[in-house]
């Protein structure tokens, strides 16, 4: 009897240190992963000083940041520019990846397979290697520099059908008996795909729209090629990174980099929490189903 | 070596099991090549064999066909207006006529320059209007490789219309000997929502795809083969063939500007380890925050996680950028440390060749553990909690239960994911980029050695350099691109044929 008691007493010392531990991890970890965050935060209200300074809590706090990010810089145009292609690359980008993963995952015809190989071959070569010969035709037509933001719309958007495997993971899943039944009543295709599936498909259509609207906020690559460095047609993240290219425009930029790095955090921020739940599901269900 | 047979093989110990293994691997790798080398060319004897079959096809038509179908062959759609069908016979007859007209208007034009890529260049030429010298343009390389490729894509598809419309002939025919209906115009719309939908669906993206995707490539792919660059920009100073030059150059490193060969070296055996080190470092660690945050008697569990899939909210830009600045020389990080007085000197946390290395990994660490921890915490639920029970009492601990049931069942479901997000890390430009740009990394050799590269830069960051670069060094971003697929395509190829397929898509449905 005492014998048992004493080994069930080790047990729950050892569960308790091993809990103690994992705690302890656990608050390091979220301090390391917040703290970057936060400096951004309360360098943004630093009034003193626009420059970097070797510390972090202003000395003198205010909005004069946020106030003249609005209006004596570029950054308007710029949230404006990537609010606008975020919202037509969302809708159009929704569409594309829900017509190919569909009829990728429902329909069956002749050359479906070799079509998902050569989507997987091209998917190997690194996007960025079309840019070239796009921005020369793009500008071709004027749709670059000042105008970058209707070139960027079809960069993201074109292509965006080989981006199907989440979504056709998706599909793959809801059971094909429900679109024979419905045949069998004598719906068409088109019918299936609105009165049946698309009900069904919230989640999926949810986190296609989000990841869309995300996407050009964070690209920095192809936004920088197009624009080519013309401020009318950036993107945020293009427009705040060259405000610390130098270290002169470090010295004048470096509080208002930090504020406008909090203003597109937080909407984005916000969106996300909000739609976290179908965020969650599409990337674990991409991730199940490879 | 040797195949064994199951019971020899059960009967083995475990390292031996494990070396047997790696064995049988690495002698299957020449069957394995001859496999792949017999299912090319199977394709290319299918290929062949499709294309007389086509052929046979197209002649015994206008042999055993009426005069309706024969003039068809000549005026497309002539089959289709005289037997009723006046919607397709009009659309194939206006191709027709739209294929001619281009043809004669501009393709040819093209097509005949596309040997050179262009042969008259700027010159000045003697005016009679303003009685002096002016400068006339020459040809445009560029343009000259662009419409040349569109014009062979327009051929193709007009061959592939052509054969259409025969075959429609054929059919048609053969429909109405039996004396059924032909299929009106009406039925062809309505068909297109229904057993023809798959088209309608597609007809969209897949243009997208061919136009935005495609082409370019098969573009990057010609220029590669070109002296394409800053100094041969087409129309001040045309570009032209040069074979196999450019590769040669990256290879051999018989360069006019430095030893490429060694900077190409360096790049991808860094972009190697990067993406080997990004992926695996990621993959575990966010595996075992999932699994301390899920250990059960661990409170708070929806605020660690919740903290942690914020920061992927924050647009990585934002995080990338400041934490570079945070690291820089005259950063915060080496502030502190100075006025503690740990270090004198600022620690040249992005100069440094190896230290710039170690710290994008940190950094990577950092934004992608996150992601991780929430695909694995979903993988996590779903295993059976049976199984640790039942192995609990079998007397497994911990360690035992998450060599023998956690991480295989994490590895056999994310297989797939593994390799995309090593395929994903090959080509992240943003880590490194945002980290280290305007920071110059030290390393000599790497300076002199050309291409204007550093030792954090990746593959596709250098293609990202020396295409903005003042040089715009066109032809070397092709080859590098090209150099990008051939990697990727290696580690896909073996990495599908050594993994078991996890996957099978008609599992569900």
């Amino acid at each position: 009897m005492m014998r048992s008691n004493a080994h069930h007493m080790g047990m729950r010392t050892k569960t308790k240190i091993s809990n103690t531990i994992i705690y302890i991890v656990l608050v390091i970890m979220m301090l390391i992963w917040l703290i970057p965050f936060v400096c951004i935060l309360l360098e943004s209200f630093r009034i003193e000083s626009t420059g970097k300074v070797g510390y972090v809590i202003p000395k003198v706090w205010g909005f004069d940041n946020y106030i003249s990010l609005w209006t004596k810089t570029d950054f308007p145009t710029w949230y404006l520019n990537t609010l606008i292609i975020g919202l037509v690359v969302a809708v159009v980008q929704m569409a594309f990846v829900l017509c190919t993963s569909y009829t990728l995952s429902r329909m069956r015809f002749k050359g479906r397979k070799g079509l998902m190989n050569f989507i997987l071959v091209l998917g190997m070569f690194p996007g960025f290697i079309t840019m070239i010969v796009l921005y020369k035709v793009l500008s071709g037509v004027g749709l670059t520099n000042e105008n970058a933001i209707f070139g960027l719309m079809l960069v993201f958007t074109a292509s965006s059908g080989m981006g199907y495997y989440v979504s056709k993971g998706f599909f793959d899943t809801i059971p094909k008996s429900l679109d024979e039944a419905a045949r069998v009543d004598g719906a068409t295709r088109l019918q299936v795909l609105t009165k049946v599936t698309l009900p069904m498909s919230k989640p999926i259509v949810i986190y296609t729209i989000l990841t869309a609207f995300m996407a050009p906020w964070g690209d920095f690559m192809f936004a920088r090629y197009i624009s080519h460095l013309t401020s009318k047609g950036m993107t945020v993240a293009v427009g705040l990174q060259s405000w610390l290219n130098t270290e002169l425009m470090t010295n004048a930029y470096y509080t208002r980099f930090c504020a406008g790095g909090v203003m597109v955090a937080i909407p984005i921020t916000l969106l996300f929490m909000f739609l976290q739940k179908y965020y969650v599901e599409g990337v674990t269900g991409g991730a199940v189903k490879g | 070596m040797r195949k064994l047979t199951d019971l020899e093989y059960l009967a083995l110990n475990r390292p031996r099991k494990i070396l047997y293994r790696i064995g049988l691997f690495f002698c299957g790798i020449p069957a394995w090549f001859l496999r792949l080398i017999l299912a090319i060319w199977g394709y290319i004897k299918r290929f062949g064999l499709a294309i007389k079959n086509e052929v046979l096809d197209i002649i015994n038509t206008f042999r055993n066909g009426s005069w309706k179908t024969r003039v068809s062959y000549f005026i497309m759609g002539f089959g289709n207006v005289s037997r009723g069908q006046i919607m397709r016979g009009l659309l194939f007859f206006f191709f027709e006529a739209l294929f001619i007209f281009y043809m004669v208007a501009f393709g040819g034009h093209w097509l005949a320059k596309f040997g050179t890529l262009g042969d008259v260049a700027p010159h000045d030429e003697y005016s009679a209007v303003y009685d002096a010298y002016i400068r006339v343009n020459g040809d445009d390389s560029f343009k000259v490789l662009l419409y040349g490729l569109l014009t062979i894509f327009f051929i193709i598809a007009f061959i592939y219309t052509w054969r259409l419309n025969v075959k429609q002939n054929r059919i048609a025919e053969e429909i109405l000997s039996t004396g059924k209906k032909l299929k009106s115009g009406k039925d062809d719309v309505k068909s297109l929502i229904d057993d023809k939908f798959h088209k309608t669906l597609l007809a969209l993206p897949l243009s997208g795809i061919i136009i935005f995707t495609v082409m370019p490539i098969i573009f990057m792919i010609l220029v590669a083969f070109t002296n394409y660059d800053g100094a041969h920009d087409g129309y001040s100073n045309l570009f032209t063939w040069v074979g196999g030059a450019n590769f040669n150059e990256l290879i051999s490193g018989a360069s006019s500007n430095g030893n490429l060969s060694y900077t190409f070296g360096e790049i991808l055996s860094w972009t190697l380890m990067w993406a080997f080190f990004a992926t695996f470092t990621n993959y575990f660690l966010g595996m075992f925050v999932a699994i301390m945050i899920n250990k059960r008697g661990i409170r708070l569990k929806k605020v660690w996680r919740g903290i942690l899939v914020l920061t992927i909210a924050i647009p990585q830009f934002v995080s990338l950028l400041y934490v570079s600045r945070l690291f820089a020389s005259n950063g915060i990080v080496n502030s502190l440390l100075m006025n503690w007085g740990w270090v004198s000197q600022p620690i040249q946390f992005w100069k440094d060749p190896t230290l710039s290395r170690i710290m994008v990994i940190l950094v990577n660490i950092w934004v992608g553990i996150p992601y991780l921890m929430l695909i694995a915490t979903g993988i996590l639920m779903n295993i059976p909690q049976d199984l640790y029970e039942s192995s609990k009492i079998d007397g497994a601990n911990t360690f035992k239960q998450y060599t023998k049931i956690t991480l295989p069942y994490m590895l056999f479901v994310t297989g797939p994911y593994l390799l995309t997000s090593f395929i994903a890390n090959i080509n992240n430009f943003n880590v490194i980029y945002l980290l280290t740009w305007g920071q110059a990394v030290d390393n000599p050799a790497l300076t002199t050695s050309g291409g204007n590269a550093t030792s954090v830069d990746l593959l596709i960051t250098w293609l990202f350099k020396i295409t903005t670069g003042a040089t715009s060094n066109y032809k070397l971003a092709a080859v590098i691109g090209i150099m990008i697929f051939v990697v990727v395509a290696i580690i896909s190829l073996v990495v599908y044929n050594v993994i078991p397929s996890t996957r099978n898509e008609e599992d569900y449905q």
